[in-house]
């Protein structure tokens, strides 16, 4: 029997591998983005920011033995009282959370500094795969899908009240796990219609907006049916879309303060926002970037990366360091690494036989793939700028222990898969 | 069925993953731009100046080196004062100053040094260095500035400064960028190109903050300053020293020129300045001091002051008249009449007693045998035609426009030619009788120091000179190049030279019997320049003259203002100066002692008893 190997031969290694090479990976860009061609510490100089990091992933592997210590089954039942304590930290953050960069998202303990919001994540989704996996439970009914909603976006309000729009907006990822257990489509698709309908209000003038929007609802109409449900339907949909085009270039305009205005705006018009101050961060990183080539200057030869023109170069920025010293191939070696992550998480998901297990799965696949988009994008001028870390590969402790414990338990629960059954 | 929607799951992962790579490939590989605008981010551009090249005498005794001084430069972030009044003591400045020099311009970085005060002497720099270990984020920026070897030749060296805008406007060679130094005067302008090297250029990668971090391609693009060369002039330092002594306290000039090369052994233009009071961290007050001066002490005397040239023209006119061949050296040629005042007698004289004796009547008759020879019948047309022979031959001498120094600002002085009566009169509404005055040396002649200087050149060398110079070549890695210079004939023949050397030889002993030099024979010629302006009644001493009468190896001309006739200020200090010269040391023993005769202005005590 499978099982008789135990938690440890039937761990996914796989995905332990990839996440050992992330991480050692990381661990090298962190120290090419702190070197300092006049000090040149060491990599394992407690003192710099790589040797700090060795610490975080010393007590990572330590946190990866506890998880496959305690039982798998643990996870499931203690989803609420994990849930309802990281809402009630996340409330405490108001009165003792200490601020920074203008957030207060932040504990102090002595040295160490834990952003509460990282795990709040993970809690989330495990109260999350309990409730939809529970047997009464329907997505596509109103009334469990407003629940679901208000698990996701309980969090979300406090984490907004910080604020930290990055970190609230991962919250999102959720809807892919929920679209795979029976969320209907409509919610996908009115939300990428909504992204695409903001970006076009920003770009273009309403008239074309509405023009276009005239023109996708009659190829929709052409293409599906012509029966007068499906036309009035259709042009409700249109409308709408208008009106909510109408509504996001006046939020645009009047409710975003300028400098949130400005990263908004300068990925669009890279050259007519300040280069030097809001448009700052995106045009550095993207020279460094840019300057990396088709193979990368080389390690520790990054001269943006070294001579610190990229703010927040071992955090947010992490990957314009690997992108200038590895240039397109390592670029292409870091996307191909996340993608068959994500692929192996899809994978062992789906092969759980217990519902809860595989929509954390999704949920864990949703986290990740959400923090790789919108940090990659946000450092070549897709996204605007917003904090969020490069999952495994940024530096920073909240951040490694959150996405390690959420991966290894995953794979502490995929090791007894086989042992469900038995039950 | 709600199996199949982990494929859209999965196909949006790929999306998104290939939108990124697609857009990384267009950023990376497909835009050069980025990697200029990375190394124009990283790249700075550092100047080094060059040695700017010394500048020496014939006898290569330096004249101008360069000192260090040094800029204290303070990076604002660090600077640290525990004692601000103890701070300011030690520099010697005002807390006004120090607050002032404190401030950080506008959009200045405050990890990147600026200079906290300029121009530190080494003095004070070997003075506050202990000290400075109590403070942090100051530290030293040694370069260098302009250093004379003694406080002489303020004007004919020059002095260097900040180029001006319109100095920057008018280099077409692009080679001077705002704030470079640059030769404004004397010869640091003439020679600037020589002096002043070639400036190398390194590039530095620097951080966000301007910090440098190494060199650029390991320095391979960088070049090094190129020092650059060294002038050797023509100039006597002992000498210059001497001279520049005995005019202190004076108005006037020297120059004295060796004949046979045309080299200038000493040029002296009083009142002056101490040349270094124009470098150094008092540059501005000590050049607006010295502007304001009514002495005008920036003003060259030697090659920009004009006079009439008086009795020392006499020479000029027998030489014209010799070459023309209206007379011979030997004839008796006796004033028709008493045209002109004088002290001599209304006699015959041939050339060397018409010289000797100064008589103004003779060079009247002589003067108007080359205007008016008699070859028209009217006499405004034959002396038009002579007047041209004559400015022409003049013109001959060096007289008339600049010689070509070494230096700018030389003035030409003028020689009164026929079209420059026509126009003061009118074309033939003048002859001999309304210009004679030239035959004397007064008149509307205008001549400079230098000129009669290089006129008792010509006379020394017996026809010809060399156009008078400063320097004589360049010095650079221990080889020289001298310049070339031609020898410029001056008359059609020269036979008749030894009898004007010998009329300037008698008159040496006759109107200048003060200016003997023991064991060498002297000619020369006094003259007194009408001083022009009114209610000064004291003239001009002038004295012109070379030394030894045979192999001569110095002509002179010394100009003292308001200190009356030439055989006395002026031949007595031209005596000094080329005995100061041919023997490097004055002989003191005689009934006179001269150099007294000149620092204590005797000459003017008998002035004083003639003109109560």
């Amino acid at each position: 029997m499978r099982s008789e190997r135990g938690t440890f031969g039937n761990l996914d290694w796989s995905v332990v591998l990839i996440w050992l090479t992330l991480v050692t990976l990381g661990w090298f860009n962190i120290y090419a983005s702190v070197y300092d061609v006049d000090a040149t510490n060491s990599i394992f100089d407690f003192s710099i920011n790589s040797g700090k990091q060795l610490l975080w992933i010393a007590t990572a592997f330590m946190l990866i033995a506890i998880i496959l210590i305690i039982d798998f089954r643990l996870y499931e039942s203690l989803a609420p009282l994990l849930y309802f304590l990281f809402i009630i930290l996340l409330l405490a953050l108001r009165f003792v959370g200490v601020e920074i960069n203008g957030a207060k998202a932040w504990f102090q303990l002595g040295t160490l500094r834990l952003q509460p919001s990282e795990l709040a994540k993970f809690a989330t989704a495990l109260l999350l795969a309990r409730y939809v996996s529970t047997n009464a439970v329907r997505l596509s009914r109103f009334k469990n899908q407003l629940v679901a909603l208000s698990i996701v976006m309980a969090p979300v309000a406090l984490i907004m009240l910080q604020p930290d729009l990055g970190s609230a907006l991962v919250f999102f990822s959720f809807i892919l796990a929920l679209f795979r257990e029976g969320l209907p489509p409509f919610y996908l698709i009115t939300g990428l219609s909504a992204l695409v309908i903001g970006v076009l209000s920003i770009v273009l003038p309403i008239e074309i907006v509405a023009l276009i929007a005239s023109g996708v609802g009659i190829l929709w109409i052409v293409l599906t049916s012509r029966r007068f449900k499906n036309i009035v339907l259709t042009l409700l949909m249109v409308s709408a879309g208008v009106g909510f085009s109408r509504g996001f270039r006046y939020a645009f305009e009047n409710v975003l303060p300028q400098y949130q205005k400005n990263r908004i705006l300068v990925i669009f018009y890279p050259n007519t926002i300040d280069q030097q101050g809001d448009g700052y961060n995106l045009n550095q990183s993207k020279i460094a970037i840019g300057s990396g080539g088709l193979t990368g200057k080389g390690f520790l030869e990054g001269t943006q990366t070294k001579f610190g023109f990229v703010p927040e170069q071992s955090t947010d920025f992490i990957f314009s360091t690997l992108a200038e010293e590895h240039g397109w191939v390592g670029s292409l070696v870091l996307v191909s690494l996340f993608m068959v992550l994500l692929f192996r998480i899809v994978a062992i998901a789906e092969r759980q036989k217990l519902q809860f297990a595989r929509i954390y799965g999704y949920c864990v696949a949703g986290i990740i793939f959400f923090h790789f988009s919108i940090n990659l994008a946000m450092t070549m001028g897709l996204f605007p700028v917003v904090g969020i870390p490069l999952p495994f590969f940024s530096y920073g402790g909240s951040s490694l222990w959150s996405f390690t414990i959420m991966l290894f338990v995953l794979l502490k629960i995929d090791a007894h898969r086989t042992q469900v059954l038995t039950r | 069925m709600l199996e199949n929607r982990h494929y859209v799951i999965l196909f949006i992962f790929v999306l998104v993953g290939l939108v990124f790579l697609i857009k990384l490939f267009a950023l990376q590989v497909t835009n050069e731009s980025y990697k200029f605008r990375a190394e124009r981010n990283t790249r700075t551009r550092i100047i080094e100046y060059p040695f700017r090249g010394l500048i020496f005498d014939r006898n290569q005794k330096l004249l101008v080196y360069n000192e260090p001084i040094y800029d204290l430069m303070m990076v604002p972030r660090d600077v640290y004062i525990p004692d601000t009044a103890r701070f300011c003591k030690m520099l010697n400045i005002s807390p006004g100053v120090f607050k002032e020099n404190m401030k950080l311009p506008p959009g200045h970085s405050s990890a990147r040094p600026l200079p906290f005060i300029r121009k530190i002497s080494h003095e004070e720099y070997a003075r506050i260095q202990d000290d400075m270990y109590n403070y942090g984020g100051f530290y030293i920026n040694p370069r260098t500035v302009r250093k004379y070897a003694s406080p002489i030749l303020a004007n004919e060296l020059g002095y260097i400064g900040e180029i001006s805008q319109s100095q920057l406007n008018r280099d077409s060679t692009g080679y001077y960028r705002s704030g470079d130094h640059i030769g404004l005067t004397g010869l640091e302008r003439f020679y600037e190109n020589e002096l002043r090297g070639e400036r190398g250029v390194s590039y530095k990668l620097v951080n966000v903050r301007g910090i440098q971090k190494g060199a650029y391609l390991d320095g391979t693009l960088d070049t090094l300053p190129q020092p650059g060369k060294n002038l050797i002039t023509t100039l006597d330092k002992e000498v210059q020293e001497y001279a520049e002594w005995l005019m202190e306290g004076k108005r006037g000039s020297i120059v004295a020129i060796e004949p046979s090369t045309g080299e200038i052994l000493t040029m002296v233009t009083a009142p002056s300045y101490d040349p270094n009071l124009m470098s150094g961290r008092e540059f501005g007050n000590n050049f607006r001091m010295i502007a304001a001066d009514t002495n005008k002490r920036f003003f060259n005397r030697a090659i920009q002051a004009v006079y009439p040239p008086g009795s020392i023209f006499k020479t000029v006119q027998a030489l014209i008249a010799l070459d023309e061949g209206v007379i011979t050296a030997d004839e008796k040629l006796k004033p028709r009449k008493k045209h002109l005042g004088g002290h001599a007698a209304i006699k015959p004289y041939d050339v060397p007693e018409g010289i000797r004796v100064s008589s103004n009547n003779y060079f009247y008759e002589v003067m108007e045998k080359v205007v008016q020879r008699g070859v028209e019948k009217n006499i405004f047309r034959d002396s038009r035609t002579g007047l041209a022979k004559w400015a022409d031959a003049a013109k001959k001498y060096g007289f008339g426009s600049p010689l070509g120094l070494d230096m700018a600002g030389e003035e030409g002085g003028l020689v009164p030619d026929e079209n420059y009566y026509d126009r003061l009169y009118k074309k033939y509404a003048w002859a001999f009788s309304t210009i004679y005055s030239l035959s004397i040396g007064q008149g509307e002649l205008l001549v400079t120091p230098l000129q009669v200087a290089n006129l008792g050149a010509i006379i020394a060398n017996r026809g010809y000179y060399i156009k008078p110079h400063l320097v004589k070549g360049f010095e650079q890695n221990g080889k020289t190049e001298f310049l070339p210079f031609e020898k410029i004939a001056t008359g059609n023949s020269t036979e008749y030279y030894p009898a004007i050397i010998e009329g300037m030889a008698r008159a040496a002993g006759y109107t200048a019997g003060m200016a003997k030099i023991r064991g060498i024979e002297i000619a020369g010629k006094t003259g007194t320049a009408e001083n022009g302006i009114k209610g000064e009644t004291i003239d001009h001493s002038v004295f012109m003259a070379f030394a030894p009468r045979e192999n001569p190896k110095i002509a002179i001309s010394v100009y003292v203002e308001n200190a009356g006739w030439g055989g006395g200020a002026a031949a007595v200090t031209a005596a000094l100066v080329m005995e100061k010269y041919l023997k490097r040391e004055i002989d003191h023993r005689g009934w006179l002692d001269r150099e007294a005769y000149i620092k204590e202005s005797r000459y003017l005590d008998n002035l004083k008893k003639e003109h109560p």
